[in-house]
């Protein structure tokens, strides 16, 4: 192990770090802004979904179809508000289906 | 002042299934990085330092190919960059209760799955719940970066590939039921959902880098968002 990865690490680290912590310490208080406030209601809803997608249809080792197997269950559990375990686990069981079954035939 | 949510065990309880999912993301991080020649205990020092999944991913092949420094700063900065965009709106959710002192740590743990599950609260979040809230998680992604880097292949193959939708699912689960109560919720998903695909799919966008990406997504949909119904003084932030 040379310095360089060391280096490496401490400078991934301080900017992930310093990325995150700034604006949590610059803003202490309420901002009073509407459209501001807002903007940051909607930020997580915004920001899941495009972490979502497209990046859901290639989260699985099958291909697209095992994927959206999961995906739709995923999509009518979260429609009947199940828990976040719940919605995750499943998905992962129809996934691991949508690529069993087919063995077997 | 709103009702605070600051329990150390509902915080925890909450982050089981963070620390699940984190298991499978960061035990495969671990067998990528052994797989590099790396040292376990560097590898684990990388998770227990970082704390992100795309970054580390980036960071792991950057450093393997012998980047520069500036390079890995750069890369970092534009893929972690979100987070930003998530640590301000976290700023709105904590209870003014939460010192200063505190906001150095949970700004530490402020991952995009600990910080959907905190905005998920309807009422704003104290210290003590949002520690409950990183631990499970915290402890789960340097233990599977641990489990990867020590042994190659320890989860069957056809088990792992189904692991990998779970975070999916609890994104799904988190969005999906406030889509049916708000139709300027649900306009918001849709346009950040429909924007993010055409940037992967489109072939004159897909130069832009993922890190980019989802700040671009999110600042148009949120910004949608809040010209199309903005919320009214008590509702507050989510």
């Amino acid at each position: 192990m040379t310095a360089y990865f060391w280096i490496q690490l401490a400078v991934m680290a301080g900017v992930t770090y310093l990325v995150r912590m700034l604006p949590l310490v610059i803003f202490r208080k309420k901002i009073e802004n509407r459209f501001i406030r807002s903007f940051l209601h909607y930020i997580p809803y915004a920001v899941l979904a495009a972490m979502t997608f497209p990046a859901v249809f290639s989260s699985t080792g099958g291909g697209l179809w095992s994927a959206l197997a999961g995906l739709i269950v995923a999509v009518v559990l979260a429609f009947f508000e199940r828990g976040l375990v719940t919605v995750a686990l499943c998905a992962c069981a129809a996934v691991f289906l949508a690529e069993w079954l087919p063995t077997l035939l | 002042m709103a009702a605070c949510e600051n329990r150390f065990a509902k915080g925890l309880r909450d982050g089981v299934p963070i620390a699940l999912g984190y298991l499978s993301v960061s035990f495969t991080f671990g067998m990528m990085a052994a797989a590099g020649g790396l040292p376990t205990a560097f590898i684990v020092a990388i998770s227990m330092t970082n704390l992100t999944s795309a970054g580390q991913f980036a960071g792991l092949s950057l450093m393997l190919s012998g980047g520069a420094y500036a390079e890995m700063a750069l890369a970092q900065l534009v893929i972690n960059l979100r987070y930003a965009l998530m640590s301000v709106s976290l700023s709105q959710k904590l209870h003014k209760s939460v010192r200063l002192f505190d906001r150095f740590w949970i700004a530490f743990g402020n991952t995009d799955e600990i910080f959907a599950v905190a905005s998920g609260q309807s009422a704003s979040v104290g210290s003590r719940y949002m520690f409950g809230l990183i631990a499970l998680p915290y402890i789960g992604w340097a233990l599977g970066t641990f489990l990867g880097a020590a042994a190659n292949s320890l989860l069957p193959e056809g088990l792992r590939s189904a692991l990998g939708i779970a975070i999916y699912g609890m994104f799904l689960a988190i969005f999906i039921p406030p889509m049916k109560k708000s139709g300027a919720v649900a306009a918001v998903v849709l346009t950040a959902a429909g924007l993010s695909c055409a940037f992967h799919y489109l072939p004159f966008l897909q130069s832009v880098s993922s890190g980019f990406v989802i700040i671009i997504c999110a600042v148009a949909a949120a910004a949608l968002g809040a010209i199309i119904k903005p919320v009214s003084e008590k509702e507050g932030t989510a």
